[in-house]
């Protein structure tokens, strides 16, 4: 059983719940043991790099140290912001100098040690493919999905070791495999606003505007992310950018573990589908039932 | 030994930090040494003269000039010894300017090191014997490696020189990437129609045999005497008996593999003739996907041909020939553009390269020369041009610029605004390279006359949006973010080396650079010219370049073979290996090490196994004297007492006493 | 509009700026593909390439001023597009560092958005969202930002209304305490 130290990160605690809790779900019904970093802390997000490296870092560096006090290489975080500021740390804390001021912020040392990945490079790179389509109970047959990726995901392509920097397919694949039709999406990759949405609205009103209209564009039913900011941006700012650009989207943009799990027939009251702001049933009402045995 | 030492000034370049008349002077106190001087340029007419009159007036009979390196002018200096009545190896040289004036600073300490630097050219010099070259007879052909324009003249001109010319071409046609063009630049002449007539010149010559579908398999031998082995692959078709009248490419039914001549837009027929000016006009089987071959059905072909040619048993021939000299003229292939996931890779079908255009613009090409959109086969209106795609980018390591994107991209825009009146073109561009004659006149025209809209800036992505593609730059010089909703998008892309050239090169013995381009003798002075005696490059096997370069470059080797070949006799180098039988063993190690194969067994006249080694073959590399357990093989004027000379002359007095 | 003159270039600011971003700026050919991919351009007043561009020429007042650096996303476009492997996004948030050092914050809103953010984080360990917009309402005087989002809000229960402070939220005020310390490069 793959067990692997799991940071959840701050708005898994409060604006992307959901995405938390179902990615918990999905995990333990695909044999993915998450193991809790005791005592995490925020690893600073994007304030903490716009101030200074060597305090994002250590932001992050105390949470790696935890991990190495856990005895465990290997974290995980569903969070790309998260993601991005560990594995930065841990790349940046190749060079001693640097390693030497970052500890010198903290009070337990960090050696260095762990690898950080998101969940799905976890589940794509780890969970047969042929596991994940046996347990499928509620194929998403009927509905069009256009995966987004977010822009930090896979890049740059030399940090972050995951997925094709330019047209990623881990989700598209996962979908896929749960037998919805995968839409091809132009922008996968393409940045949302980030978290302007609160110091500059404008911003994210018309990024993400971009990516709903492009959605609509190739006939989604609905938008699929992997990221707290980018979902957030895209659902509850919805109603936002259809006041700011005049426009009127409708379309549920879920994370990839809510349908994950709703296709493995995983309890709804830990898939969170009640706090999407669009109405998730716009999509999930396409999806076509499976032929009940007489 | 009566030794004339000449320590020359080279200007300031040398005299700048080295006191030429003391190292004279002190050249004076070494042993044999009768004379010397110092001199302002050695190497002029009058430097030269000095030297020839003072081996007559001191009666010298060896020279040592203390100057520049080897490399720049020991033949010079030999030729002038020669000319003094000497042998031409009783010289040496002293390399004191690239080793010791071009190097440091310190005059005292320059001066002392070319002292020492002269003293142990004087202590070789001692140990010199006279060397004579042996001479050898060339073989009166050429061998062209490619049939593209370079090639083509390449082998016109030696033919028409007076050599015999076998021209070796790798695809079905001669022609190379020139006979895909529609137009050329700047005239925007019809490209087969210019080409037309050197391709059929060749077919024509009496001096030139042409083998197509062929390749190289292995090269021997040695300038003036090279023996190559062709590979002609099976085309499943006899050629002394095809006529080209295209019956059987007509009816062949199975027709799913991608054209390579029309870069993969369409399917050809599995048996086929590339384009309707094809030199030779003959068809070929494609043995992937001919039903036949791989499935045992069919046999249409046959079946039609009026003259019975087709053959399915037809396997690969090897011929052997014998060459005086190879002039290697392999082009160029494009770059792979699905590096640029950005643009693409492959996923967009209106995202095509600035080959397929060609091919979409040519009147013998897939569309019949109608410009469409390879998605849903409509008119274009919106055209993107994007420039230096795998070219100036580091991150692709294609750092270079290839030099012909810049011109034909202007070519194409102009031709678009002539086959589509009411289209809108855009490049995009970093600079725009047009050096050549009336190159910059040509691509004003493409802005001024022909409406096309240059924008400065890269593309950073293309999306689809509807059945449209935008288009993503930057206008730097507006400076700012761009978008054009483009209906077609054309990737300028690259040159990047021929597939097989870095393979083709070892077989030769010619060096690819870090990008797989041959490596020339040098860059400036000796541009077609290789290392290896008797191997020359043309065209853009040795860098990215346009036609009428690659077309003077064909030319050029043209004259070296023929300069070569005009001589009776080569000269061999005579400083290469000699076996000494008397000492000689016969253990084979020297024979075993030779990288070149030039030492063979004999036997001496008792029978018993020597070595001996081939004259012409050996290049001088040392490897076999320290091989030999007996020392019975010593590289000529590079002998082991020669080079312990050098070195006992470096070391003090009082070392070599307590040596001995 | 800005006349320059090349001669009055700041050395040492373009010395600092490769320091601490690593990159040699030099190897910058202004090809545009950063701005061509860059999606916040529409709020900038230079582009990503003209900031490059400013760095190059030692324009430190001009860098350090402007609202670009400011607005930023990090997103990382120009730096996995551009052709001769510069980390622009590090020169851009560079830039920020630099700026934020010499006291600019050309956007307000989003330097006190930072700081509240981070000021959450340093009292108790981890990002409290709905003290972090109070904080943020009340330094930037925007008390109606995203009132409109209030209801969906609270409706599902999506901002929880108490913090959860950590037991280790002391170590790290430590961490925020010996960063300001050390002085500006910690």
């Amino acid at each position: 059983m793959l067990k692997v130290a799991y940071y959840p990160g701050c708005s898994g605690q409060g604006t992307s719940l959901e995405y938390d809790t179902s990615t918990r779900a999905v995990c333990k019904a695909l044999d993915v043991e998450l193991v809790d970093i005791p005592d995490w802390s925020c690893c600073g997000s994007s304030p903490a790099h716009t101030v200074n490296h060597v305090l994002s870092a250590a932001l992050s560096a105390r949470n790696l140290a935890q991990v190495e006090t856990m005895g465990m290489t290997k974290a995980a975080t569903p969070c790309p912001s998260c993601l991005t500021n560990l594995r930065t740390a841990a790349h940046k804390m190749d060079d001693p100098e640097f390693k030497d001021k970052v500890n010198a912020l903290l009070d337990v040392p960090c050696r260095n040690a762990v690898d950080t990945q998101s969940v799905l490079q976890v589940l794509a790179e780890n969970v047969d493919p042929e596991l994940i389509k046996g347990k499928v109970v509620k194929p998403l047959t009927g509905i069009k999905i256009a995966c987004y990726y977010g822009c930090i995901m896979n890049r740059p392509p030399e940090v972050m070791r995951f997925d094709h920097h330019e047209n990623p397919m881990a989700m598209d694949n996962l979908m896929a495999l749960l037998g919805a039709e995968v839409v091809p999406f132009p922008l996968k990759v393409e940045c949302c606003g980030a978290s302007y949405g609160i110091p500059r609205g404008d911003i994210v009103h018309r990024l993400s505007g971009k990516l709903l209209d492009a959605g609509r564009d190739v006939g989604a039913d609905a938008i699929v992310t992997a990221c707290p900011l980018c979902q957030m941006n895209l659902d509850l700012r919805q109603g936002q950018i259809n006041d700011a650009l005049r426009e009127n989207f409708r379309i549920p943009v879920f994370y990839y573990t809510q349908l994950l799990g709703y296709a493995l027939g995983i309890d709804r009251a830990e898939l969170g589908f009640e706090k999407l702001c669009v109405d998730p049933r716009l999509a999930l009402g396409r999806i076509k039932q499976p032929q009940q045995a007489m | 030994m009566r030794i004339g030492v000449f320590i020359c000034h080279c200007g300031s370049n040398i005299a700048g930090t080295v006191d030429c008349p003391s190292v004279a002077a002190t050249a004076l106190t070494y042993p044999d040494v009768v004379f010397s001087t110092d001199t302002m340029y050695a190497c002029s007419e009058p430097g030269q003269d000095a030297i020839i009159q003072a081996v007559k007036d001191k009666n010298l009979d060896g020279v040592v000039v203390a100057s520049c390196t080897p490399r720049m002018h020991e033949q010079t200096f030999r030729r002038a010894v020669e000319r003094a009545g000497l042998n031409r190896y009783m010289f040496e040289m002293a390399n004191i300017r690239e080793h010791v004036s071009w190097i440091g600073k310190t005059k005292d300490l320059n001066t002392g090191k070319a002292a020492e630097l002269v003293r142990m050219a004087v202590e070789k010099l001692r140990r010199n014997r006279p060397l004579v070259a042996k001479r050898f007879e060339t073989v009166k052909r050429v061998l062209v490696i490619g049939g593209g324009v370079a090639g083509i003249q390449a082998a016109l001109d030696c033919a028409d020189g007076g050599q015999e010319v076998v021209l070796v071409e790798r695809e079905q046609s001669i022609g190379g990437k020139m006979a895909k063009l529609d137009k050329t630049f700047p005239t925007v002449d019809c490209s087969s129609c210019v080409l037309g007539p050197k391709m059929v010149d060749i077919a024509q010559h009496p001096n030139i045999t042409l083998y197509t579908c062929s390749e190289v398999e292995s090269v021997g031998g040695y300038v003036g005497n090279f023996q190559v082995t062709v590979r002609r692959k099976s085309t499943y078709v006899d050629w002394t008996k095809c006529t080209g009248c295209g019956l059987c490419v007509e009816k062949c039914p199975s027709r799913k593999h991608p054209d390579p001549f029309n870069e993969n837009l369409c399917n050809a027929p599995s048996i086929n003739i590339p384009f309707p000016q094809a030199i030779p006009k003959k068809a070929a089987i494609n043995a992937s996907s001919c039903l036949m071959l791989t499935k045992g059905k069919c046999g249409l072909c046959a079946k039609v041909c009026p003259v019975k040619c087709i053959d399915f048993e037809q396997k690969d021939e090897l011929v052997n020939v014998d060459v005086g000299a190879i002039v290697v003229a392999t082009g160029y292939d494009l770059f792979d553009w699905h590096k640029y996931p950005q643009y693409g890779e492959g996923r967009y079908k209106d995202v095509i390269t600035s080959m397929q255009y060609e091919r979409l613009l040519s009147a013998s090409g897939p569309t019949g020369g109608h410009i469409k959109r390879p998605s849903d086969g409509k008119e274009p209106k919106n055209v993107v041009f994007i420039q230096c795609v795998g070219s100036r980018d580091k991150s692709v390591d294609r750092p270079y610029c290839s030099g012909f994107c810049c011109m034909y991209t202007a070519k194409q825009a102009i031709l678009t605004k002539d086959h589509i009146p009411d289209s809108q073109s855009y490049v995009f561009y970093m600079d725009i390279r047009s050096p050549g004659k009336m190159y910059d006149e040509f691509t004003r025209r493409a802005m001024e006359e022909y409406g096309a809209q240059y924008v400065r800036g890269r593309v950073a992505m293309i999306y689809p949006k509807g059945d449209k593609l935008v288009v993503r730059g930057a206008d730097t010089l507006a400076g700012t973010q761009v978008e054009v909703p483009a209906d077609l998008v054309v990737l300028a892309v690259g040159a990047e080396s021929a597939k097989g050239a870095v393979q083709l090169g070892e077989k030769l013995r010619v060096a690819p650079d870090q990008y797989g381009f041959f490596v020339e003798s040098h860059p400036k002075l000796k541009p077609v010219e290789t290392n290896t005696a008797g191997v020359f490059l043309a065209g853009a096997c040795q860098g990215p370049k346009d036609i009428p370069a690659s077309v003077g470059q064909g030319s050029a080797a043209a004259s070296k073979v023929l300069g070569l070949l005009s001589k009776a006799m080569l000269e061999s180098d005579p400083a290469v290996s000699r076996v000494n039988p008397a000492r000689c063993v016969g253990c084979g190690k020297c024979i075993q090490t030779c990288p070149f194969g030039a030492i063979k067994e004999i036997q001496d006249r008792f029978g018993n196994p020597k070595a001996e080694v081939i004259d012409t073959v050996c290049q001088g590399c040392g490897i076999c004297t320290v091989t030999c357990p007996q020392g019975a093989i010593q590289l000529e004027h590079f002998t082991d007492n020669q080079i312990l000379a050098e070195v006992n002359a470096l070391c003090p007095p009082k070392m070599f006493a307590n040596f001995e | 509009m800005q006349i320059f003159n090349l001669a009055d270039a700041d050395q040492g600011f373009i010395d600092e700026v490769e320091a601490r971003s690593h990159q040699n700026v030099k190897t910058c050919y202004q090809c545009g593909n950063c701005t061509a991919g860059c999606p916040y351009t529409f709020v900038y007043d230079y582009s990503v390439s003209q900031i490059m561009r400013l760095v190059q020429t030692g324009q430190k007042d001009a860098v350090l001023k402007c609202r670009s650096i400011w607005l930023c996303g990090s997103c990382q476009s120009c730096t996995t597009r551009c052709p001769n492997k510069i980390d622009v996004a590090q020169v851009m948030d560079v830039c920020r560092h630099m700026a934020r050092e010499e006291g600019y914050a050309t956007e307000r809103s989003v330097k006190i958005f930072a700081d509240s953010f981070l000021e959450s984080v340093e009292r108790h360990g981890r990002a409290y969202e709905l003290g972090l917009m109070a904080s943020y309402m009340t330094r930037s005087g925007r008390v109606f930002t995203d009132v409109d989002l209030a209801p969906q809000v609270l409706m599902r229960g999506k901002l929880p209304f108490k913090p959860h402070p950590i037991q280790g939220r002391e170590q790290v005020t430590r961490i925020f305490e010996r960063f300001r310390k050390g002085g500006k490069n910690a």
